[in-house]
């Protein structure tokens, strides 16, 4: 996927593809949701509803073979990057099969073939991460990039700052997004970020940054489209998203008192990247109501299906235990 | 052919045959080329990588002081194609960046179910006796060989430096290479092909027949003169082993010596409380109990960092003399009565 597609047809494609791609994650979180409280699910899980735009924009400008390092959140970039609905559904229930084998669970998925370098339980762990693929990328001359995902709680981290730093140094292919979604775990980010945009520190650096609304789908798309082309040429970019989520930090733990009364029913009426995308697109005709509502459908039923088959689905083997630590020892 | 060089050259031949030989190898770190951004000559390094940016200009990268982002960018480096060997320059510094070491370069591969692996190198100087206080001294291995998925590797001699190093950027796990600084000048014989010394292998360095001594990196050297020494006085026969890779440790021949000998004495540099010493000792204790003539001695420092002061310092680590008195005190009989 390159540059933001001219031909009708195409954009068309383009725009069912990221509507796919939101819905699925949308859906996917929200049986997750319900899966948690009824199967129950074991462990931590952290779910991305609301914030789907972000990483189906990024995404969506992204070729297969780019790299991505995700978040403790990281369920929505995996659906974004291509990974298997129902090796991920498995692996969230920790069962064989699953996208890392059950070794890794909701915090820690990934899928190495298509780049994805895994959601990562420490924050702004991914970064420094994807400074290495990108600077992989650079000596390899393959022109791939990479996105490091960071929240607005983890930018605050000095791996962060670091890996801003070395990316600016040696001019990596490396995009950071930070997305806002309003809290680190209970603390506002207008509290840890004292009001002031993250961007203003990529800038003192030297890195180009943009700053969006997470909630509008072109928008992200039009900064990540300049990103990705000024990483291809050689350089590293930041976009600044603020997007809210829609669940707790982490599901079954957090009665989000922190929350104003009444924020997430505002949200979902009036600050539904989906909706709003969906609106948009329908408004001047160049996607049909009705093909939207077909992908509705399918969506729901993948979805569904990969739920029950991880509902059913065998443990891994007690051996499992002691595999994969090592390539050799 | 063989010849001499010493510790510091060896490292830097294994850096220099690995990068002729594989373009996914490049080193990075502080100061590996030496001079980057300055008006000066470019190639200031300050260790064994000293003048290979001349034939590998864009293999060998200078590094600002970021280690949780440049130890970091290694594993991701390593997870995508590339083998990095990064210099952490002390180990001391592995408090910056030990989420790196840790949380991500040791256990992205178990996390993953086996679908990445980490082949990267962390080379660092360890080691007291250079006067460098308490935050460059340390020796630490001990608490990175804990880590499940991490290698740990401490050379002794040159030809195991250059052949362990050559090992461990071929391993395709994250090895962490202990290079002690007090043995950066020691000399000896190195092959001058390319050659690997397996990891998890230990060295006999002195066959001996009524007393074990397994010790690490520079206690190595004391314990082998505590061994001429005992046996220039008739007093006892000591074998010395150095295990140079602390993780996989290869028991087999500790145990197989203490089974013959029936004595044991550790001596490590590292600290004592949860350390190195105490797990070779109940290694033993469990797989060669009934060999034992004694209890096993282990000589560490005391629990306390290193000091500067010259004299202090020089009481920190354990020392030949005090390597024969630990040999005397357990022997029953002396070695050839």
């Amino acid at each position: 996927m390159t540059a933001i597609s001219a031909s009708t047809d195409s954009r068309t494609a383009e725009l069912l593809a990221a509507y796919r791609t939101m819905v699925t994650i949308r859906r996917f979180e929200e049986r997750v949701h319900q899966d948690f409280a009824d199967v129950p699910l074991p462990g931590a899980v952290h779910l991305y509803a609301g914030q789907e735009a972000i990483a189906a924009a990024v995404c969506g400008r992204l070729a297969a073979d780019d790299y991505l390092a995700s978040t403790h959140r990281g369920h929505g970039h995996a659906i974004a990057k291509g990974c298997d609905v129902t090796a991920m559904m498995l692996e969230i229930h920790g069962k064989a099969g699953g996208l890392c084998g059950g070794k890794g669970g909701s915090m820690h998925i990934a899928d190495f073939d298509r780049g994805m370098l895994g959601a990562n339980g420490v924050a702004a762990a991914g970064a420094p991460l994807a400074c290495g693929a990108a600077l992989s990328a650079k000596l390899r001359r393959s022109g791939q990039v990479a996105v490091a995902f960071v929240g607005d709680g983890g930018a605050n981290q000095g791996a962060f700052a670091e890996s801003m730093q070395l990316a600016a140094v040696w001019q990596l292919p490396c995009i950071f997004v930070i997305e806002d979604n309003g809290y680190a775990q209970s603390t506002g980010s207008r509290f840890h970020l004292r009001e002031r945009q993250v961007a203003a520190r990529a800038e003192a650096l030297g890195i180009g940054a943009d700053i969006v609304d997470g909630y509008d789908y072109f928008a992200i798309e039009a900064a990540a489209e300049a990103a990705v082309q000024r990483a291809r040429n050689g350089g590293p970019s930041l976009i600044e998203c603020r997007a809210l989520r829609f669940f707790g930090h982490m599901e079954g733990w957090d009665s989000q008192d922190y929350r104003p009364p009444g924020e997430v029913d505002r949200l979902r009426s009036e600050q539904d990247c989906i909706e709003l995308f969906r609106r948009r697109v329908t408004a001047d005709g160049q996607v049909r109501p009705e093909d939207l509502a077909a992908i509705d459908v399918e969506v729901a039923a993948e979805v569904g299906a990969a739920a029950q088959h991880a509902r059913q689905a065998e443990f891994p083997q007690p051996g499992e235990l002691l595999t994969d630590v090592y390539v050799s020892y | 052919m063989t010849r001499t060089l010493s510790y510091l050259e060896a490292i830097g031949e294994a850096l220099s045959q690995e990068l002729e030989r594989d373009p996914a190898v490049f080193l990075l770190g502080e100061d590996n080329v030496g001079g980057t951004g300055c008006d000066g000559k470019l190639g200031n390094a300050w260790g064994p990588t000293k003048g290979l940016h001349e034939r590998f200009p864009d293999r060998i990268l200078d590094t600002p002081i970021t280690e949780a982002a440049f130890v970091g960018a290694a594993v991701g480096a390593a997870a995508t194609g590339m083998r990095p060997v990064v210099d952490l320059l002390f180990i001391d510094f592995m408090g910056v960046c030990f989420d790196q070491l840790l949380n991500q370069a040791a256990k992205l591969r178990y996390m993953v179910g086996g679908k990445a692996s980490v082949p990267m190198v962390v080379r660092a100087m360890w080691g007291a006796g250079m006067r460098r206080g308490a935050q460059h001294s340390q020796a630490l291995y001990p608490m990175l060989a804990h880590v499940p998925g991490l290698k740990v590797v401490v050379p002794a001699f040159p030809d195991d430096a250059k052949g362990l190093m050559t090992a461990a950027i071929r391993d395709d796990d994250p090895v962490m290479f202990f290079e002690h600084k007090m043995l950066y000048f020691s000399r000896g014989p190195v092959p001058e092909e390319p050659y690997e010394v397996p990891l998890g292998t230990a060295r006999i360095v002195r066959p001996g027949s009524d007393c074990t001594i397994v010790a690490v990196g520079r206690m190595v050297h004391e314990a082998l003169a505590a061994a001429e020494d005992l046996s220039a006085a008739g007093q006892s026969d000591c074998e010395v082993i150095d295990p140079r890779t602390i993780s996989p440790l290869d028991t087999e021949t500790i145990c197989d010596s203490v089974r013959r000998t029936g004595r044991l004495v550790v001596v490590d540099e590292a600290n004592r409380r949860c350390g190195f010493a105490a797990d070779i000792a109940s290694v033993v204790a469990e797989s060669a109990f009934e060999h034992l003539r004694q209890p096993v001695r282990i000589l560490t420092p005391p629990h306390v960092p290193t000091p500067f002061s010259p004299g202090l310092e020089d009481a920190y680590a354990p020392t030949r003399h005090q390597i024969t008195a630990a040999v005397l005190s357990g022997l029953r009989q002396p070695a050839s009565a």
